[in-house]
C-alpha cells in the first residue's frame, strides 16, 4: 500500500478546476516531484496534502486513512514553506524545538533532539542566532531542520529552493538528495524547475492545467515523453511535424513537408495520415561540415544560423532547407570533435532512425 | 559629504531648536520653579528679598511637605492603580479589534480605522459629559467606575492604532508554518502572534497609561470628590490654592514615576526576549 494516496482529487476556484481530478500515489521513502508551470496546480495540491484546503471532490488518504476530517496541526506531515516562514521572535534553536515543544516532548528530549537536527544541517554553532542575522542558505537549513526534527510521515517541500542563488541552489540539491536517504523520510518536492526535479527525484509527476500530463522516472520522463507537453516542458527539443506516411512493424516513416519522409521508430500503434511530431533532443541530432558523408537514414544540407558556446558543450541553430531550426548539441572536449562551426556556415545535419519519439498527443 | 551634514542639520535643526526651546526649558523652569517660594497672590516668590521678613530664595519645603504626608504618595498610587487598570481593559478591548481590522480584507480596512478615530472628531468634553448623561439614570455617576469608563473610552483609539499598525505586518504563512508545526489555535496565538505583536503593546499602553496619569478632566466630571489622581493635584495647585512651586515640584514627582515605569517595562520586557 502507498503511504500516500491523492484519489480523484478536484478542486475549484469559480469555473476555474486549479486541481482536475489527480489520482496518483507516492511510496514510503521516495523523493516525489510535482512538476510543472506556475498555475499547473502542484502548490493546490501541496496545500490539500498540508491540510491548509480542502478537495471539492476526491480523498487523500495517508496509510489507508482518509485524511477529510484532520486539521494540518494534527496531520504528520509537515512543509517547508518558499518564504521559509522561520519565527523571527525565536533563536534558531527554539524554532527547530517549536514542532518538539508542540508534541509535548520533555525538555531533555527536545534539546537532544535539536542537536541532532543542528548537526544535520551542519549549524551546530548557530543555535544562539535570530533568523535576521541567517543568510538565505543558512534560513533554508533551519527551515528543513524544524519540519525534519520531529520525523513526519510526509515533508511537502514548496519550491524551497527558489529563492537561492544559481550555486547556493546546486549545493542544495546535493544536500538535499544526500538528508533525503539519512532520514528516510518521503519527500514530496513541488517546484517549476525541471532540471531541479530531474536532478533530484525518484519520480516526477509532470502537471499541466490542474492535470498529470506524465508520472515517471526522470530518465524515462526525458527519454520517452507522453506527449507534445511533457517533450516541450523537460529539457530542450525540436519539434519537427507532418503526418505518418507509412508504418512497418516498429519502421515509421513520417511526411515533413520540406524534408520529404522521415524515417523513425515507434512501438505506438499509429494510423497512416495521422498527424504526428518526431520529437528531437538536440544531443541526438548530429551535424558535419557540408561535404561530409553522415552515415544516416536522415540527413539534411543546413547552414549555421547561431551557435551558443557554454564551455562544456555548444548548442548550434541550424536552418533546414524547409526553414525549421534544428537545435544540435556537441561537446566541445570529447573526442572525435573535429571541429567548430561559424555562424553561415554551410553544414550538414543528420540524426539516426532510432533518435527521437514520434508523438500523436 | 560635507552637503550631506549640512542637510542633516537643516533638517533636524528646527524640530531640536523647537525642542529645546519649548519642552527643555521650560522642564528646567519647572525644576527651579519647584525649588522656590509660592508669591502672595500666586506665582513665585521672588528670588531676592525686595524688603525684610520676606520669603525669597530657593526651599526644599515643597518637597518637605510632599514626603512628610502619606496622603501624597497615596494618590499617586491611586493615579497609577487608574493609569493600570485602563491600560489594561484598553489592551482587552483594543486586541481583537485590531485583529478582526488586521485580517479583513484590504478594501474595508481603511474604513475601519476611520470609524475608529472619528470620535475625535467632536470635542472630548462633550464626549465626557455624553458618559454624564449615560451613566446618571444607572446611579452609576461620580464613582471609580465611572472614571474608568471615561478613561477607557477616551484613549482606547490610542491602543488600537498601534496595535492595528503591528498586526497588520504580521506575515501569515508564519501562522500556517505553527499549524503545520502542530500548533493549535491557542498555541498559534500565545506563541507567534502574541509575541510578535509586544512592540505595538508597548506603545499602544505606553500611549494610554501616560496621559491617563495626567487627565484630570475626566476625574473631575466623572468621579467623585473622592477620585482625584495626580492630574487633579497638579491643576488644583496651580489654579485652586495657587501653590506653583508645590504644583511644579508634584509635576516633576510624576514625571520621574513615568520615566521610572516605562524603565522598569522596557527592562522586563528586554529580560522576557531573552527568556521567551
Amino acid at each position: 500500500m502507498a503511504l500516500l494516496e491523492i484519489r480523484n482529487v478536484t478542486r475549484r476556484f469559480g469555473p476555474l478546476a486549479a486541481v482536475d481530478n489527480v489520482s496518483l500515489s507516492v511510496e514510503a521513502g521516495e523523493f516525489f516531484t510535482l512538476l510543472g508551470p506556475s498555475g499547473c496546480g502542484k502548490t493546490t495540491l501541496l496545500r490539500m496534502i498540508a491540510g491548509f484546503d480542502q478537495p471539492d471532490a476526491g480523498t487523500l488518504l495517508l496509510d489507508g486513512e482518509d485524511m477529510a476530517d484532520t486539521p494540518p496541526e494534527r496531520r504528520p506531515i509537515h512543509t517547508v514553506f518558499q518564504s521559509y516562514a522561520l519565527f523571527p521572535h525565536m533563536t534558531v534553536a527554539q524554532n527547530i524545538a517549536f514542532p518538539l515543544r508542540m508534541a509535548g516532548n520533555a525538555p531533555d528530549e527536545i534539546a537532544s533532539k535539536v542537536n541532532g537536527a543542528l548537526g544535520l544541517v551542519h549549524l551546530e554553532d548557530k543555535d544562539r542566532h535570530y533568523p535576521h542575522e541567517l543568510s538565505g542558505g543558512q534560513k533554508q537549513r533551519v527551515a528543513l531542520a524544524r519540519s525534519l526534527v520531529n520525523r513526519p510521515r510526509v515533508l511537502l517541500l514548496d519550491e524551497p529552493l527558489g529563492a537561492l542563488d544559481a550555486k547556493l541552489r546546486e549545493e542544495m540539491q546535493i544536500e538535499l538528495i544526500a538528508m533525503q536517504r539519512e532520514v528516510g523520510i518521503t519527500f514530496v518536492f513541488v517546484t517549476h524547475s525541471q532540471s531541479e526535479a530531474l536532478a533530484l527525484s525518484s519520480r516526477i509527476a509532470v502537471m499541466n492545467a490542474g492535470r498529470v500530463e506524465q508520472l515517471d522516472e526522470p530518465s524515462r520522463l526525458y527519454g520517452f515523453p507522453r506527449n507534445r507537453f511533457v517533450a516541450d516542458f523537460i529539457g530542450k527539443i525540436n519539434m519537427l511535424e507532418g503526418e505518418v506516411a507509412a508504418v512497418e512493424g516498429d519502421n515509421v516513416s513520417l511526411r515533413v513537408a520540406g524534408l520529404g519522409e522521415v524515417r523513425c521508430r515507434s512501438a505506438a500503434a499509429l494510423r497512416v495520415g495521422a498527424r504526428a511530431a518526431l520529437a528531437l533532443r538536440p544531443e541526438q541530432v548530429r551535424i558535419g561540415a557540408a561535404g561530409e558523408a553522415l552515415e544516416l537514414p536522415n540527413r539534411y544540407p543546413g547552414k549555421v544560423h547561431d551557435f551558443l558556446y557554454v564551455g562544456d558543450v555548444t548548442t548550434y541553430v541550424v536552418d533546414l532547407p524547409n526553414g525549421q531550426r534544428l537545435q544540435a548539441l556537441l561537446p566541445n572536449s570529447s573526442a572525435g570533435r573535429a571541429q567548430f562551426f561559424e555562424a553561415g556556415d554551410a553544414v550538414a545535419a543528420g540524426w539516426p532512425a532510432e533518435a527521437g519519439v514520434v508523438l500523436t498527443d | 559629504m560635507r552637503s550631506n551634514r549640512a542637510l542633516k542639520w537643516l533638517v533636524g535643526g528646527p524640530p531640536f531648536v523647537f525642542l529645546v526651546v519649548f519642552f527643555l526649558l521650560p522642564a528646567l523652569i519647572m525644576v527651579v520653579a519647584s525649588l522656590r517660594y509660592p508669591g502672595d497672590f500666586g506665582g513665585l516668590a521672588p528670588l531676592f528679598a525686595t524688603r525684610p521678613g520676606e520669603e525669597a530664595g530657593l526651599t526644599v519645603e515643597s518637597y518637605q511637605v510632599f514626603f512628610s504626608d502619606w496622603v501624597y504618595l497615596e494618590i499617586f498610587a491611586k493615579s497609577f492603580g487608574v493609569a493600570a487598570l485602563t491600560t489594561f481593559v484598553c489592551l482587552v478591548m483594543a486586541y481583537p479589534l485590531a485583529a478582526l481590522i488586521a485580517r479583513s480584507p484590504k478594501r474595508y480596512r481603511d474604513l475601519m480605522v476611520l470609524l475608529v478615530v472619528l470620535p475625535f472628531a467632536s470635542n472630548f468634553l462633550v464626549r465626557v459629559y455624553a458618559w454624564m448623561i449615560m451613566l446618571g439614570p444607572f446611579e452609576l455617576l461620580f464613582s471609580r467606575f465611572a472614571v474608568i469608563c471615561g478613561m477607557v473610552y477616551v484613549h482606547l483609539p490610542f491602543m488600537i492604532l498601534p496595535l492595528y499598525t503591528n498586526l497588520e505586518k504580521h506575515d501569515p504563512t508564519l501562522l500556517d508554518a505553527a499549524q503545520d508545526l502542530g500548533a493549535g489555535a491557542w498555541q498559534r496565538f500565545w506563541r507567534v502572534t502574541f509575541p510578535l505583536s509586544l512592540p505595538g503593546i508597548f506603545s499602544g499602553a505606553a500611549l494610554v497609561f501616560i496621559p491617563v496619569l495626567g487627565m484630570f478632566a475626566i476625574p473631575e466630571i466623572l468621579g467623585g470628590k473622592d477620585d482625584w489622581i495626580v492630574g487633579n493635584m497638579i491643576k488644583e495647585s496651580f489654579l485652586g490654592t495657587r501653590d506653583w512651586p508645590f504644583g511644579s515640584m508634584l509635576s516633576l514627582m510624576l514625571t520621574i514615576a513615568v520615566l521610572a515605569v516605562a524603565g522598569a517595562a522596557s527592562w522586563l520586557a528586554a529580560r522576557g526576549m531573552r527568556r521567551a
